[in-house]
């Protein structure tokens, strides 16, 4: 049985799994300490006829030590997390892989611009609950909503963000690794919240060209979106 | 003040319904918190064994499901908009309706006027009126699992747009009267915590300043600001989403003009500080109780008190960590992750002089002891958990997961309910005039530390793993099947640990008649409610004591014994060393 992270397949991916460890094995070291102290002390400190207990109300030096320390820790993750969220919400590898997604209940809506390259215009290939993506290429996504929260999940590609109705959210991400990987719901969206599923495919380049092409041609010439449909 | 008072303590009233009812007096008012949280316990227990019932065998029928009308489970099973709406009820009403009524409303009611040599609270007409807020809020809750289309389904969070057209979740009414039940419960709370504050500041007997209070004292207090700052907030968001609902303003709606994040920010300004209301007091009530069983001073009392503060201030500017993928700046993820990474600073404090307060003590493994002790372990556990979320990167994966449910039930049932169990047990005494079975106490302690740790701890890894908080049926997904086994585990743990409660409820209702009768004060411990009758007649004291010293002077030199309570007057000659306060 697997339980830790599922295999990743991003470029940052790594970086934020690697940060995902060291918490870890800071917490991990942590917890295993003082708990070891408490037991330790919960047995060694047990009440026994005839003594008494040690009377102090404390030492501010080595309150001032276990004070330190641990904040010391903690400015330390906070610069090593914004470097990696940094790197996650505010960097823009250029690209020319640009898809919109928009999310409904329970569906999502994977809308490929045509050969004209413009987004919302006749030529658009829409697929519903699947996507494609070329490997080695940053793929941009604009999330909108039509109608609730809901909150975009690619578990192997670290990618999560909610999809707002009302806003146009811009994610990136760039996938090492071809093969299927599932798209998931992370915000409850309604009874079919559960239902929320779809499949992304990591196409090698030269299958991804293929695949693009191919689909625009079953596509065909497509109504645009109503102006209606989705938010501004 | 209290003078008025002074000098007819047993003139209280006769009448049953004066007495027991509608009653004044700040013990009955605690006590009859603490029944409605009992009696909530019981539901959102019920509740939560259902989902664990769903997660486990998502294709099979609820055990006596077929007892249920088929509106509510179709041939026993639980269908998904009833699944929605059974974690939501959950979520509500254990955090709503059991641990803030029993934290702050029971244990905050009973024990301040004790605890600081009061004859009751401020305002006692005040102080009934939160209490008689909360049990029409108690039926309007209670009353939409009854209502057509059922209860309210949109999670605890009820976030909009979902919670603001019946046509996203299916539900009707039952989502207006969530809003409603919540405003009620809110303003039982503003009360109660007006009551509090102005009872510590005013009402202290004579000699007990701020520095010698009870730490149970200063988390109350810092709590009942808490409350008093936050709840006001929740009550113009939930007037908001009312008014949404109900006479189509557009507060969250986008098509009107609205903004769907506006909600959060605004909930989670009232929610996050209700993560401290909801730990806080524990904090302090597990404090006195440590210090008590280890028969030594609380270790670093000033930096404990502090830490509170710390906390409680914090907890105002760290509300945005709930949000870091919800579309909010990201820029402004970052510094709600450093002042998130901050508030572990005195978190961390107080565990370490939770320890060194274990240090070179004589440890007495009480019921009331053990649940303390569980309360600082688990606690270490919930509170390191956190950091994984603060961290904004990391928080992009577990956001959202079985991480998070793992994290807050550290934090709220190992913190908590621990704590709650703790002082149960430490108070019972005083409340009741009699002894809690030490035995079955340490039986439901030993089953419960067990079961609870089988269940919440897997949780982790199945966040790790990816599995989504709220999803109906984890196996639609290919990634989460190998997850299933775990997933019936912890569903087992569950059931023992919810069974095993009965314990504590037979424990509690039985020593109530048949428990062994006690004297003022039979842990030998400092604070002043021991100095009161076990249980206190109406007006708690005979006289009013004068405080000498701090709550914490056990194994003291200036006394032969191992405690020297508040109110006792110095056994040595003038001059001699005092205590450190």
């Amino acid at each position: 049985m697997f339980v830790w992270l599922p295999e990743v397949a991003s470029t940052y991916g790594p970086r934020i799994d690697h940060l995902f460890y060291i918490i870890l094995a800071l917490t991990g070291g942590s917890m295993i300490l003082t708990e070891a102290c408490l037991f330790w002390f919960a047995w060694k400190y047990r009440h026994r006829e005839g003594r008494r207990a040690h009377y102090t109300h404390g030492n501010k030096t080595i309150e001032a030590v276990w004070t330190v320390i641990p904040a010391g820790i903690l400015v330390m993750l906070t610069f090593m997390s914004k470097s990696v969220w940094d790197l996650v919400k505010h960097t823009n590898p250029p690209s020319d892989v640009n898809l919109l997604i928009t999310a409904s209940q329970f569906n999502w809506e994977v809308r490929y611009p045509g050969s004209d390259g413009k987004l919302d215009t006749p030529d658009d290939v829409v697929l519903n609950n699947e996507m494609h993506v070329p490997l080695g290429r940053p793929t941009h996504i604009m999330l909108r909503s039509k109608d609730v929260i809901h909150s975009f999940f690619l578990p192997n590609m670290r990618v999560k963000q909610d999809v707002v109705p009302g806003l146009t959210i811009p994610i990136w991400f760039e996938p090492t690794k071809a093969g299927n990987y599932e798209i998931g719901c992370a915000e409850l969206c309604g009874f079919g919240h559960y239902t929320m599923h779809g499949i992304l495919t990591v196409h090698p380049a030269e299958e991804y060209k293929a695949w693009l092409e191919q689909a625009e041609k079953e596509a065909g010439p497509q109504a645009a979106p109503a102006a209606d449909e989705g938010p501004a | 003040m209290t003078q008025s008072h002074a000098s007819a303590p047993d003139h209280g009233p006769t009448s049953f319904w004066t007495k027991y009812v509608f009653s004044q007096d700040h013990k009955v008012i605690g006590i009859q918190f603490m029944f409605v949280s009992f009696f909530f316990m019981l539901i959102g227990g019920f509740l939560a064994m259902m989902i664990r019932w769903q997660l486990a065998y998502p294709d099979r029928a609820l055990p006596g499901g077929s007892l249920f009308p088929s509106s509510v489970l179709e041939e026993g099973h639980i269908t998904p908009p009833v699944y929605n709406q059974i974690f939501t009820m959950h979520g509500t009403i254990m955090i709503f309706f059991v641990i803030i009524p029993m934290l702050t409303g029971a244990f905050g009611n009973y024990l301040i006027p004790l605890m600081i040599g009061a004859r009751d609270m401020a305002f006692p007409k005040l102080n009934m009126l939160s209490y008689w807020v909360l049990v029409p809020s108690a039926f309007v809750i209670l009353s939409s699992f009854f209502v057509p289309l059922g209860p309210a389904a949109a999670g605890w969070t009820n976030y909009p747009p979902l919670s603001y057209d019946p046509q996203w979740t299916g539900v009707g009414i039952g989502h207006t009267l969530w809003l409603v039940a919540l405003l009620m419960s809110g303003t039982s709370s503003i009360m109660g915590s007006l009551n509090y504050i102005t009872t510590i500041v005013n009402m202290r007997a004579p000699g007990m300043s701020f520095f010698r209070m009870p730490l149970t004292i200063w988390a109350l207090f810092v709590t009942a600001i808490l409350q008093l700052m936050a709840t006001p907030v929740l009550a113009s968001v939930l007037g908001m989403l009312l008014l949404d609902r109900t006479v189509g303003t557009h507060f969250f709606a986008p098509a009107g003009g609205g903004h769907v994040i506006l909600w959060q920010h605004l909930f989670w300004f009232y929610s996050h500080p209700a993560v401290y209301i909801m730990i806080l007091p524990a904090m302090g009530f597990v404090s006195d109780i440590i210090s008590t069983f280890s028969r030594k001073p609380i270790f670093g009392y000033h930096a404990m008190a502090y830490s509170i503060m710390g906390i409680a201030g914090l907890g105002f500017i760290v509300w945005g960590h709930h949000m870091f993928q919800s579309g909010m700046n990201p820029t402004l993820g970052t510094s709600f992750m450093m002042s998130t990474m901050l508030i572990a600073v005195p978190s961390a404090i107080k565990t370490f002089n939770w320890l060194g307060t274990l240090w070179r003590g004589t440890i007495h493994f009480t019921t009331a002891m053990l649940n303390a002790m569980a309360f600082v372990s688990m606690f270490i556990i919930g509170g390191l958990s956190g950091i994984f979320m603060a961290s904004t990167p990391v928080d992009i994966f577990i956001h959202d997961t079985y991480f998070i449910v793992a994290h807050l039930h550290y934090v709220l049932f190992g913190g908590s309910m621990f704590g709650i169990f703790a002082s149960v047990h430490y108070w019972f005494p005083k409340m009741f005039g009699r002894m809690m079975s030490e035995r079955w106490g340490k039986v439901h302690f030993v089953l419960t530390f067990i079961a609870y740790n089988l269940t919440f701890f897997p949780m982790h890894l199945l966040g790790m793993g990816g599995m989504m908080r709220r999803i109906y049926d984890p196996t639609q997904y290919d990634f989460l099947k190998p997850l299933q086994p775990m997933n019936i585990f912890v569903s087992m743990s569950a059931f023992t640990l919810g069974l095993v409660q009965l314990i504590f409820m037979l424990n509690f209702l039985i020593s109530l008649f048949r428990g062994k009768k006690v004297d003022r004060n039979p842990w030998r411990a400092n604070s002043l409610e021991w100095a009161a009758p076990s249980p206190p007649g109406h007006g708690n004291f005979e006289t009013i004591p004068t405080v000498y010293r701090g709550p914490y002077e056990f194994s003291s030199p200036e006394s032969k014994e191992d405690y020297l309570p508040q109110d006792v007057p110095s056994a040595l000659p003038a001059g001699a060393p005092a205590g450190v306060h």
